[in-house]
């Protein structure tokens, strides 16, 4: 099993290694998006920043992570079907996807920093917020890539199926992003918001490894 | 007709709901006077909501488990009708909410939950249609509904719970995020229970009606 999904995730990553134009071409996304950001609003105060911020990536992953399926013809996952199990399969894609989005949350938080200037108070905390929310998004979109790769038009399906869908972890990572502005909140709400984010991460990993082999068969 | 008697029931509970929900006596407390009614009606359709989307999820589960087209008509049908009643819902709620709150939509975060909640829906009807083969079809339709029902839940239970709101129930109230639990008072009790399950046998009998149709329609398509 550790076997099947650790060659799984080295042929992704090596695809990218390989296939660079895609990379590039989401990295080239971050970056002109932020570019219009920073020529539409110069220094945007902290809630428009951190509204914005999410936005981004919400945008970054739906793009990045919908190509990990779509990417994949009828025929290389019937080889696929052939030489692994669903279970190697999602969870290979899942773990890819996260390194993928932690990646590019890093750089656009970077690319932020340098456009849109820096209103955080507390800078460490605020990484590890964007860290936990790149994993929380990568997750979610990761099945809902598997479901709309099955359908016609899958890339706007992408959109369609999960702004509403991510709005519950979105709305919980912006709440928690404010307490890196300086929010004061009451005692064991950051506790608690975290746990629920984790919770909910743990509940899509559960429902993905679940859901995915009555998916993977066509 | 002994296999109908729960329609006969939802009659009768509907119109005692109708007849007694505008009749009886109800506390006069602040700003609600009269609209209080309207708690016969705007609670009962989540009740109905949360009650039809759990058969949904059920039968997509079943469908999942044994790949029947029966189970599928059955889901999409439930979920359609549970969308109906978060519809209804959210115009009994904004009409409410004119009266007590001064404007029909103040962007409190239940109305907004509730409104994610029938994009999701909404969403599982958008990606039915956009695939043409049935089975396929059925099979991506579940495995999607099943997904959607473990982010309602949390979006509609917890969520509202941990934000301040202008609805009652949420921060500091114990139980249903939606209620102010134990301290509805006597008389209305006995014509909200009612009205609760008149509202859900409706929303079960709507939901058969479809489901009728739609056998009739692919009855070449479904075998056993």
């Amino acid at each position: 099993m550790r076997k099947a999904v650790y060659a799984l995730l080295k042929k992704d990553l090596l695809l990218e290694l390989r296939q660079q134009h895609t990379f590039y071409g989401i990295l080239l996304y971050v970056a002109s998006t932020i570019f219009v950001l920073y020529l539409s609003i110069n220094k945007p105060e902290a809630d428009v920043w951190n509204g914005l911020f999410w936005i981004i990536q919400l945008f970054v992953c739906v793009n990045a992570v919908a190509k990990s399926f779509l990417q994949e013809s009828r025929g290389r996952m019937l080889y696929f079907y052939s030489i692994a199990g669903a279970k190697e399969f999602i969870i290979a894609k899942l773990i890819y996807n996260i390194l993928l989005m932690l990646l590019m949350s890093l750089l656009s938080l970077f690319l932020f920093f340098i456009l849109m200037k820096n209103p955080l108070q507390d800078a460490g905390r605020f990484v590890a917020i964007v860290c936990l929310g790149g994993i929380s998004l990568s997750l979610v979109f990761t099945l809902l890539a598997a479901i709309a790769a099955k359908a016609q038009q899958s890339a706007a399906l992408m959109a369609i199926l999960g702004f509403p869908l991510i709005v519950p972890q979105l709305l919980l990572l912006i709440r928690l992003s404010k307490s890196a502005f300086g929010e004061v909140f009451r005692d064991g709400a950051i506790l608690q918001i975290t746990a629920l984010l984790v919770g909910l991460d743990i509940m899509v990993i559960a429902l993905s490894l679940i859901l995915f082999p009555f998916l993977w068969k066509d | 007709m002994r296999s109908n008697w729960w329609k006969i029931a939802a009659v009768i509970l509907l119109a005692y709901t109708f007849t007694a929900g505008f009749m009886i006596g109800v506390p006069d407390i602040g700003n609600l006077q009269q609209t209080i009614r309207n708690l016969f009606f705007h609670v009962p359709m989540w009740f109905g909501q949360i009650i039809l989307f759990t058969v949904s999820l059920v039968y997509s589960i079943l469908y999942l488990r044994t790949p029947n087209l029966k189970h599928d008509i059955y889901a999409a049908a439930f979920a359609t009708t549970g969308i109906v009643m978060g519809l209804l819902g959210l115009t009994t709620g904004a009409i409410w909410a004119n009266y007590t709150w001064g404007e029909p939509w103040s962007n409190d975060p239940k109305q907004i939950a509730a409104a994610i909640a029938l994009l999701i829906y909404l969403a599982y009807i958008v990606l039915r249609g956009s695939i043409p083969d049935i089975d396929k079809r059925a099979k991506v339709g579940a495995v999607y509904n099943i997904f959607a029902y473990f982010i309602y839940i949390p979006l509609i239970m917890i969520l509202p719970r941990m934000v301040e709101s202008l609805h009652p129930g949420g921060q500091g109230v114990q139980g249903n995020p939606g209620l102010n639990g134990s301290d509805l008072d006597a008389r209305m009790r006995l014509v909200f229970w009612p009205a609760v399950f008149g509202w859900t046998l409706l929303g079960v009998w709507i939901s058969s009606l479809v489901i009728r149709i739609n056998l009739l329609r692919d009855k070449n398509l479904i075998h056993a």
